[in-house]
């Protein structure tokens, strides 16, 4: 099957019901996608398919054939997804970074639809789960990423 | 099982004998060679090229004792030696050290944990820095031919005032590094620092921020195979056969499979394939050779009971006074006992172990640890080799909490081992979630027993017997008493009260039990600062004044507490409404891993859940190195304090944990974090642990504040599993 990431379509040939996210990690070789749960319980493999945050570890890559897929690798391609690493940096989010991948990712989707959201907007697309805690650090940044 | 039959079987490359008291998770030992150091060695200064490259770019390179997982070592280090180096911080590029003597800084030994690694390395890793601008200065000596007492550095930068000459120090790197290390320098003075006890950013931030930090599991090494494995359900079990040995083989991209001791492997070209035809295996199951087999009836439940039932004689811990006399002489005794469950570590990263053996015999690992010569040693074993052919290459973890130590049946890399030796290829291995649940080594289960009496002024007698079995019992086989993994928490407590007694009665804990963030005062706290509002309660008196009153005497506590109530606004306990809420207050303090803490909680209900809005906390380590990081890891440690109090629990039933995954086990979500509000008190004492000393306060402030609202005493965790009004 034929799948588009970060721009550029690919070849791949792997069972159509195998996970994005082991498509990603392991035929395209974009280890910025992380595995964390298998089973859409905590983002960490979270990626952008037209534009929406999406736990690639339950989407099947034939799902996402004809979509345009974008990983971590390319998320400062976009000015948004630049202004989000930037106040990632500013405000020294990550801690081990396992989820932080799919944590820049969701402020990405958010904000570019939704330039200024709502504490709520912001509660709801902002669900990843991160072991370390860096939760209110993920909120300031959001933040200051949205006000830019 | 006796406590002798465990002791003898302790980890064979142990020794008991290193084995000190009173402090904590952190002082094992092992029996890695440490050769004495030749005198002439013993009069040198550290070995700087072991851990310190000086590059011709002007860059630095450390080689860190201990490993990067999120508590922002690397940079912590950076920012000490380049203190003293004279270096910006973001000069350096940081690498975990490979295993060796060098790098055995805990007197011959090195773990990364008990929140050890700065306050055990700060003075090292300052004389390095040291060390190494004074070669620097040495080098430019010679260049100019002037003498060094003449020289003086700019950041990165050899400077001649008297000819107006400068050198960077890439121009000097080669010449120093090659001279030898100087037996004495000076140390700066504390009032010249430019860079200790500010907030240096991070290294990594950027790098973790974009997808380009590597972890184990990203670790590719040429030619290699993908492998998953099915473990037992129940550790004990070991397959006999599989049914569909031929289809599963059959499967698209399956390479082999390995009928290992206590699971099935299968490698594949993919991992994906190799975790398909896992999940396609019908095993047969036989009972094994297992070091510690689960019980076939074995429950969390039950063990609760055992624990409760225990009555064996107690060791004695700590006591003060007479308490068993001042108990039975008081009008009014309360009395209690407090619980707190199995819980996994939950590092987002499931773990990993990439094994490649070489034509020379050796054999390279990948892997994700916090004690690179245990598992060093371990490996050798494991392949039948000598462990100086065992290459460890330490990786970036993808958070820890205690989940990486070597504790045999939980470490994938045996495995790794074994099918990259059947498979004569390189294996990665990676365990799913679910078998990173079915083997993960959960803090223990634990229990203790409270008796107390309080008069007008306060507690008068306080009687505690904590019921159970620490990890470092199980794992270095400290006995009940030094093992303070067992108990720390309820004691080691500083509050005056005349008469006191802390015990354990020894019980076995037949899960596999590990350490978990704070250890033992992830949960002792939450029992003992419980009980003390109890006895506030019980007496008449308001838990926060009753706490100062306790503290009279002691400076440092009586201010980080007055400082955690002024950082609230003012200590008042409620119930009080807040935008349409009905909130309370708790308080409790800690003093863990050489530092001392305070935190004061604000809850409310929620639908019948507890909400946690508020925590304010203080910490006091005593000493500092970067501000930034410190309030990033109390941040980080409150999180779990929460997600432990309100959710967590894992839960055993026939010999195995019932749930496998996040869907079953719930972790702390974004909406249930609280606003954190950290202060940190650098009081001159002895530096402390900043990674988990943050945690064991937050759990019992929830607590009291839960009764505050409600009148309800909550003594077993989580919160989740009582239901409020
Ligand atoms: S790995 Fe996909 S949601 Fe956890
Ligand atoms: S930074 Fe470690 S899991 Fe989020």
């Amino acid at each position: 099957m034929q799948l588009t990431v970060n721009g550029t379509t690919r070849e791949v040939d792997v069972d159509p019901d195998t996970p994005l996210l082991w498509v990603i990690r392991e035929e395209l070789g974009l280890t910025g996608t992380k595995y964390g749960c298998g089973i859409a319980a905590c983002g960490a493999c979270t990626v952008l398919v037209d534009g929406y945050a999406t736990r690639s570890c339950v989407t099947p890559a034939s799902s996402a054939e004809g979509t345009e897929i974008r990983t971590i690798e390319t998320v400062e391609d976009t000015d948004v997804g630049r202004r989000v690493v930037e106040a990632w940096v500013e405000n020294q989010v990550p801690q081990c970074g396992y989820c932080q991948s799919g944590q820049v990712l969701a402020a990405t989707a958010l904000l570019s639809e939704t330039p200024n959201p709502t504490d709520e907007d912001v509660e709801a697309a902002m669900s990843n789960l991160c072991r370390c805690g860096t939760y209110n650090k993920i909120r300031d940044a959001v933040r200051s990423a949205s006000e830019a | 099982m006796t406590l002798m039959q465990r002791l003898t079987r302790m980890p064979a490359k142990v020794s008991r004998r290193g084995f000190l008291a009173g402090s904590g998770a952190l002082v094992l030992s092992t029996t890695i060679p440490v050769r004495a150091p030749k005198a002439q060695e013993a009069a040198a200064g550290p070995d700087v090229p072991a851990f310190l490259e000086l590059h011709t770019d002007g860059t630095a390179r450390l080689l860190s004792p201990f490993i990067e997982g999120g508590q922002g070592v690397f940079t912590t280090f950076a920012q000490i030696i380049g203190e003293e180096l004279d270096l910006a911080p973001e000069n350096f590029t940081v690498t975990s050290a490979p295993p060796g003597p060098p790098y055995g800084v805990m007197g011959g030994f090195r773990i990364t944990g008990g929140s050890a690694s700065t306050r055990t390395a700060y003075g090292l890793m300052r004389q390095l820095g040291a060390s190494a601008r004074a070669m620097l200065l040495q080098a430019a000596a010679a260049e100019w031919d002037v003498d060094a007492s003449e020289l003086t550095t700019e950041p990165g930068v050899v400077v001649h005032a008297a000819s107006n000459r400068r050198a960077p120090y890439g121009d000097l790197a080669d010449a120093a590094m090659a001279l030898p290390v100087p037996a004495e320098v000076a140390l700066k003075d504390e009032a010249d620092f430019r860079w200790i006890k500010t907030a240096v950013p991070r290294l990594d931030v950027y790098e973790k921020s974009t997808g380009k930090a590597q972890y184990a599991i990203d670790v590719t090494v040429e030619d290699m195979l993908l492998a998953a494995v099915l473990h037992a359900p129940r550790l004990g079990l070991t397959p006999a056969s599989v049914a569909n040995l031929a289809e599963v083989e059959g499967m698209r991209g399956v390479h082999s499979v390995h009928l290992l001791n206590g699971a099935v492997g299968v490698v594949a070209e993919k991992f994906w394939q190799a975790r398909n035809a896992v999940a396609a295996l019908q095993v047969e199951w036989t009972e094994g050779e297992a070091e510690w087999p689960m019980p076939a009836d074995f429950s969390s439940d039950s063990f609760r009971a055992t624990l409760s039932e225990a009555s064996g004689d107690a060791v004695e811990i700590e006591a003060t006074g007479d308490a068993a006399t001042a108990l039975s002489e008081a009008d009014n005794v309360i009395e209690a006992q407090y619980d707190a469950p199995f819980v996994v570590h939950g590092q987002l990263e499931p773990p990993s172990a990439t094994a490649r053996f070489n034509e020379d015999g050796t054999l390279d690992l990948w892997l994700p640890n916090q004690a690179p010569e245990q598992f060093q040693g371990a490996a050798a074993s494991a392949a039948g080799i000598e462990p100086a052919q065992v290459r460890i290459h330490s990786q970036m973890l993808g958070g820890f909490f205690g989940r990486h130590f070597l504790y045999r049946t939980a470490n994938p890399f045996p495995q790794a081992i074994a099918m990259a030796q059947a498979t004569g290829r390189p294996v990665k291995l990676i365990w799913s979630r679910e078998e990173d649940f079915l083997r993960d080594a959960p803090r223990p289960l634990g229990l203790a027993r409270f008796r107390g009496a309080v008069g007008a002024d306060g507690p008068v007698a306080l009687e505690a017997t904590v019921v159970g079995e620490g990890p470092t019992q199980r794992w270095y086989g400290a006995p009940p008493g030094p093992d303070v993994s067992a108990h720390e928490g309820i004691s080691g407590k500083s509050y005056a009260i005349a008469n006191s007694y802390v015990g354990q009665v020894p019980v076995a804990n037949p899960a596999v039990i590990g350490y978990w963030r704070s250890v033992g005062h992830s949960m002792h706290d939450f029992m003992y600062e419980c009980f003390l509002d109890e006895l506030a309660a019980a007496g008449g008196l308001d838990p926060y004044q009753m706490r100062l009153n306790l503290l009279s005497g002691n400076d440092r506590l009586h201010t980080l507490l007055t400082r955690t109530g002024e950082l609230s606004g003012g200590w008042q306990s409620g119930p009080y409404e807040v935008d349409g809420t009905t909130r309370a207050r708790g308080v409790a303090m800690a003093s863990p891993f050489g530092s001392e803490a305070a935190a004061i909680a604000e809850v409310s209900l929620d639908r019948g859940e507890v909400r946690v809005h508020n925590v304010w906390t203080v910490l006091d380590p005593g000493q500092i190195v970067n501000p930034g990081i410190i309030e990033a890891q109390v941040q980080s440690a409150v999180a779990l304090g929460v997600s432990q109090t309100l959710v967590e629990e894992l839960v055993y039933e026939n010999g195995e944990p019932t749930a496998r995954n996040f869907d079953g086990y719930p972790i702390l979500r974004p909406d249930q974090m609280p606003a954190v509000h950290v202060d940190i008190i650098e009081s001159g004492a002895e530096m402390g642990g900043v990674g988990e000393p943050g945690l064991p306060a937050v759990g019992p402030a929830i607590v009291n504040a839960v009764y505050a609202l409600t009148g309800q005493r909550i003594r077993s965790l989580p919160l989740s599993k009582h239901s409020f009004g």
